[in-house]
């Protein structure tokens, strides 16, 4: 396992994170003190980060919470790069033929209440989310279905049992949604106590919020990494507008926003405000997708669902469309770069539409509409009330697909009905769909292209796609790990084009060059802990006065 | 009288039930619920346990007209539950807000009487000349500029022209920090969508003015006035405005109740933590009860000034009570 | 039998004289009811010749060509963007001139509908007065206090997006208005002799109501209209911009002034300023020519 995560690591080489102007995010001597003021553009549905999955959560809270393990925030691009958060040391090796993990717990660590955090509390944390009792949700009950067993032997010690070796035990319990919780919270309060109410050993304490304003947090004076955190607090804002969020790093009420920005946003702060504005970007583990409908005629037709696809232009789309909307990178079904993702040179030869010659694959789509029957196809793209970046890519699917004379119209709905129709009422003919994942983990993420996969709404089955990836999971071998995951990309791209990709996200947060220390992950809920980020005073006064 | 109050108020009842039957049915007429966005919103796994475990506590896996006796005995109770979304109880949510959109109410109906009286006394003195025009045209032009475009002119406008003259973009602050808490930081963020608000609603207040205006000035003491040898400027102040100011002050009523329902499009543009914001997420959320409730206090605060005004009307005018 | 008739008929001949008069009195007395009427004027050519008017396809995306500004030649090299094109280098005049087809259809319809339907219930209901009049009423008070966006958020979820559906959420609250503004001109026509008249000899309601009540309350029911058309407009814009209005690609104002044209309004402040300053001369034009037509019907106001 660790030999084949470092391979990982070294390999994996991730959309650069660039820097520009004369804010540097190389280190220099921290300074403490101020408060960071970040806008966030989801809503707060709860606390309890167990059932949530919304960074409107995760960026508000997860500072008032550790956890067992977490990505490197110094080195937050690499997806196979863990450290210890509570546990000391490094990420423990698994014993007993990869079913055995021992942490050693970190003493000292207090609750925002003064309880100290022991063993039992991890145990306590991860029993709430692989074993809640009946009636009490868990959005992770599935991520952990390879433990059998947590035991604590002594305070210091936690040690999980699995029931089989399992190369997504360490990326799952990494997670950004694992908060730690006190086990006294939990047998007093109860296990629904935490989604209205807040007691973490993170490196920030909770102070207060404000339903739709803003959330609060003050310096943990006891935190266990040593000298941090930097900021003195930090304060995040509400701001669901995407232009409210961009004019208020620009008019100076905010310093830096998490989620990311469209690149015309980012070069118009920069034109802006120059060197008062840094600038990082990433390759984003989320795609947008098309998602035909198969039980619908005449997408239940392979031919047809193969002209939709060939009929785009990603090069083109990632040329373009990367200028104005938050998609860039072309890629297939496996993040971007990551090793047992294809390369741009083996998706241009091997996949359909993804050929450098546009118009011969447009050809091709307007030969397979014709032989299946359906030239001058007339249906209506389901899409999500959202602007970036489903509306831009809605608008640009449309525009390409009019190419090979298909009349398209746009069908969008507010997000609970579009949830609604793409869950479980099924009455549409193709929509746009997304897969966002945190922690990267490609074997575990592809499971959306799955017809048992439990997300996936194309409404088909096929038993070949099913074998291909059972074989995927079970194998350890890197070699014949690539060889299944191209197969599978293969079946579901190629032969059944069951779905199709659009293009990769592409995350760029420019923000107030006066903030230091913060690095870009390769996810929005990843790397928030906010410890390590500061505030150059001086170049804050400059910038911003007083 | 007092039958005549009885007889509205009684009258108010079934407009309230009529409202609260109609937004409980069309929030169920939209298809999914809460716990799918929540869970789901994503667009990754949910875990069809946890989404039904959701319902189960928010009691959406009861059938429909069980959930529509728990609403009307709640609503008949006072208790409209908590948030489907957050969980608080609704009046807290509410609360929360509520001193905003009062606040932004205020500020902008002072903008409005501020610009409207003045317009309206001038063009109504001026009637039919280049100053009524140019009233007319200005108040009209306000009433046809979108109020979400006007807001995105002003950030624009302070953006650019801080900027210029100060070197420093600046725009107006994005949370909400109470008047008494800091009322520079407040008021900063504030005036602006008042400033934009109440001249929206000051045409409606100018056209009253002046129309009101006109019809006193042609009552019969306004001419004796006049014929006594009163320069213009004192029966202006002195005789006609104080009779013109009723219809004048009805209206002004009448749009401060609508103020306070919140500013759906505005809110937005300025990322005020006001009703109409609340009101938006709330339905985008499929956050029923909050919803809900939040109809209810609009439905009420609009029946309660029409009432007011229907009263003043016939407590000055006894032909009405017997129409 | 034949007397009555003549004798309302001959009620009804100089009215009719006089109201051509006062059009052609609206031209010299009132200035900006003229200019409005030349906005409306305007707009409807703009709608009806918009494939001739304009230079570009509105809605073809044409990514070579992002974010032009105003009067800048195409960098395809077919042509002069007057007013610019948006983040989809699609022209904004183009878009502009198609949008006033988008606008005047929701408007046009929209009022229409509304005014009629309102009309019809308005006068309904008080003509037969009662209960009827009591329910109606009770169910008119509900639509009028219902918040908008409730209901246009539940056509949208229910019957989808499009032109269409806006129009359905815009109708929706000008009936009841107009509804009760009609009510209250027929409340007092009906008292009238004539009506009382013609009662006594016999006609039918369907008569009474068509050629006797609703002639008269053709004032204030073309005041509504009128007013309705500019207020659909607006209407319409405002959904388009909370997303439950009009859809990309359709050219509509108020989609325009969404999305990217606020996120990039400070690079590219013609994206959001051209779309916003249309609806705000139509609806500007469409004010001044309802102003001008509510002091021509208006009895009371007309004498200043």
């Amino acid at each position: 396992m660790k030999s084949r995560l470092t391979r990982f690591a070294a390999s994996v080489v991730l959309g650069s994170a660039l820097a520009v102007g004369a804010g540097s995010i190389s280190a220099s001597a921290q300074e403490y003190g101020g408060e960071l003021r970040l806008v966030v553009g989801s809503k707060i549905p709860s606390y309890d980060g167990h059932i949530e999955s919304t960074f409107g959560m995760i960026h508000p809270i997860r500072p008032f919470y550790s956890m067992l393990i977490r990505i490197n925030p110094d080195n937050p691009s690499s997806p196979t790069d863990f450290v210890c958060d509570l546990c000391v040391g490094d990420v423990p090796e698994p014993t007993n033929d990869g079913k055995t993990y021992t942490f050693k717990i970190r003493q000292g660590v207090t609750f925002q209440d003064g309880t100290p955090l022991t063993s039992a509390d991890i145990k306590a944390t991860f029993d709430k989310m692989a074993f809640p009792p009946e009636g009490v949700a868990s959005n992770r009950k599935a991520y952990f279905k390879m433990i059998d067993s947590i035991e604590t032997p002594d305070p210091e010690t936690v040690v999980f049992n699995l029931k089989f070796a399992s190369g997504t035990f360490i990326p799952s319990v990494a997670m950004p949604f694992n908060f730690v919780y006190s086990k006294k919270d939990l047998d007093e309060h109860g296990y629904k106590w935490h989604q209205t109410n807040i007691n973490g050993s993170g490196p920030f304490h909770f102070v207060e919020h404000v339903q739709g304003s803003h959330v609060l947090g003050k310096k943990n004076p006891n935190y266990y990494h040593e000298g941090m955190p930097y900021l003195d607090g930090f304060r995040a804002i509400s701001a669901p507008k995407m232009s409210v969020r961009l004019q208020a790093i620009r008019g100076g009420q905010a310093d830096i926003e998490f989620r990311g920005f469209p690149p015309k946003a980012r070069d118009d702060l920069v034109k802006a405000l120059g060197d008062q504005v840094t600038v990082q970007e990433s390759d984003w583990n989320c795609v947008l997708l098309v998602t035909p409908n198969h039980k619908v005629k005449p997408f239940d037709d392979p031919r047809v669902r193969q002209a939709l696809s060939l009929a785009i232009d990603r090069a083109g789309g990632s040329k373009y469309l990367s200028q104005i909307a938050i998609v860039k990178t072309v890629g297939g079904i496996g993040f971007p770069g990551h090793p047992l993702s294809s390369t741009p040179e083996y998706l241009e030869k091997n996949i359909i539409g993804y050929g450098k010659d546009v118009e011969a694959n447009r050809a091709r789509a307007k030969e397979l509409l014709k032989e299946a029957g359906h030239e001058n196809l007339k249906f209506t793209l389901h899409n999500r009330g959202v602007d970036q970046p489903y509306k831009v890519v809605g608008t640009w699917l449309i525009d390409q697909w009019k190419r090979i004379g298909l009349d398209v119209e746009q069908w969008v709905q507010p997000s609970t009905p579009f949830y609604a129709t793409l869950r479980t009422k099924k009455d549409f003919d193709v929509s746009l769909d997304f897969n966002c994942q945190a922690v990267v983990n490609p074997i575990a993420d592809i499971s959306k292209f799955l017809p048992s996969g439990g997300a996936n709404y194309s409404d088909f089955e096929d038993q070949q796609l099913e074998d291909i990836y059972n074989e995927l999971l079970q194998t350890g071998d890197p070699a014949k790990q690539r060889e299944l995951f191209a197969a599978y990309e293969k079946r579901v791209l190629n032969d059944l084009a069951s779905q199709f990709i659009t293009l990769w996200w592409y995350k760029i947060n420019p923000y107030r060059s006066y903030v230091k220390g913060w690095k870009i992950a390769p996810s929005h809920y990843l790397n928030q802990s906010l410890e390590n980020i500061w505030i150059d005073q001086a170049e804050y006064k400059k910038q911003l006065g007083g | 009288m007092y039958s005549y109050i009885v007889k509205r108020l009684l009258i108010l009842l079934p407009t309230l039930i009529g409202a609260a039957i109609l937004v409980f049915l069309l929030l169920r007429l939209v298809p999914g619920d809460v716990c799918l966005l929540r869970f789901g919103g994503e667009g990754g796994y949910a875990d069809p346990e946890q989404i039904r475990l959701c319902r189960e506590r928010l009691g959406l896996d009861l059938p429909i007209y069980l959930q529509f006796f728990d609403y009307m005995v709640g609503f008949f109770t006072f208790d409209l539950g908590v948030s489907m979304w957050t969980s608080q109880p609704v009046t807290t949510e509410i609360g929360i807000r509520f001193g905003l959109s009062l606040q932004i109410a205020i500020m902008a109906t002072l903008v409005s009487v501020v610009i409207a009286l003045p317009l309206g006394v001038i063009s109504a003195a001026k009637q039919n000349t280049p100053v009524d025009y140019f009233v007319r045209a200005f108040s009209i032009a306000g009433i046809a500029m979108p109020s979400f475009w006007l807001g995105i002119l002003i950030i624009l406008g302070l953006l650019i022209g801080s900027q210029a003259w100060f070197g420093r973009p600046w725009m107006p602050p994005i949370d909400y920090v109470p008047l008494w808490v800091d009322p520079w930081y407040n008021l900063s963020a504030l005036i602006w969508p008042a400033l934009a608000t109440g001249y929206r609603y000051s045409a409606v207040a100018t056209r009253m003015t002046r129309s009101a205006m006109l019809e006193v000035l042609h009552e019969d003491y306004v001419r004796t006035a006049r014929a006594k040898g009163l320069i213009e400027k004192v029966i202006i102040n002195k005789h006609a405005l104080k009779n013109a100011m009723l219809p004048v002050v009805t209206i002004i009523g009448i749009e401060f109740a609508f103020l306070m329902g919140g500013l759906v499009v505005t809110e937005q543009v300025f990322n005020l933590n006001g009703l109409g914001k609340l009101f938006v997420e709330s339905v985008t959320q499929s956050d029923y009860t909050l919803t809900q409730a939040l109809v209810m206090l609009v439905v009420a605060i609009f029946v309660l000034v029409n009432f007011l005004v229907d009263i003043m009307y016939a407590w000055l005018d006894p032909r009405i009570r017997y129409n | 039998m034949a007397t009555p008739d003549i004798s309302i008929e001959s009620d009804e001949l100089p009215a009719r004289k006089t109201i051509l008069q006062r059009t052609g009195r609206l031209a010299r007395k009132q200035p900006l009811g003229f200019a409005g009427g030349i906005v409306v004027l305007a707009m409807i050519i703009m709608a009806i010749f918009a494939p001739w008017l304009a230079p570009f396809d509105p809605e073809q995306a044409n990514f070579a060509d992002m974010l032009v500004p105003p009067g800048a030649a195409s960098n395809m090299g077919d042509g002069l963007f007057l007013l610019g094109t948006d983040q989809f280098g699609r022209d904004l005049f183009s878009r502009i001139i198609y949008g006033a087809r988008t606008a005047l259809t929701v408007g046009f319809t929209a009022a229409i509908i509304g005014s009629f339907a309102g009309l019809a219930l308005g006068v309904a209901s008080a003509y037969f007065g009662g209960y009827f009049d009591l329910v109606l009423q009770r169910i008119i008070d509900v639509f009028m206090a219902f918040p908008l966006i409730i209901m246009a958020l539940a056509i949208v979820a229910i019957f989808g997006t499009g032109t269409d559906k806006v129009i359905i959420a815009i109708t929706i609250p000008f009936i009841p208005r107009c509804a009760r503004v009609v009510r209250s001109s027929a409340l007092a026509v009906r008292e009238m002799p004539y009506v009382d008249a013609a009662r006594s000899i016999g006609y039918g309601n369907a008569r009474i109501i068509f050629r006797h009540i609703a002639p008269n309350v053709v004032a204030p029911f073309l005041i509504m209209l009128t007013a309705f058309l500019g207020e659909a407009i607006l209407l319409e814009a405002s959904l388009s911009y909370l997303g439950l209005g009009v859809q990309e690609p359709t050219p509509a104002w108020g989609l325009m002034l969404q999305g990217g044209a606020e996120e990039y309004a400070e690079s590219a402040p013609w994206v959001p300023i051209f779309p916003g300053l249309a609806i705000t001369i139509a609806v500007f034009g469409f004010n001044l020519f309802g102003d001008a037509v509510r002091d021509a019907l208006d009895p009371r106001l007309r004498s200043r």
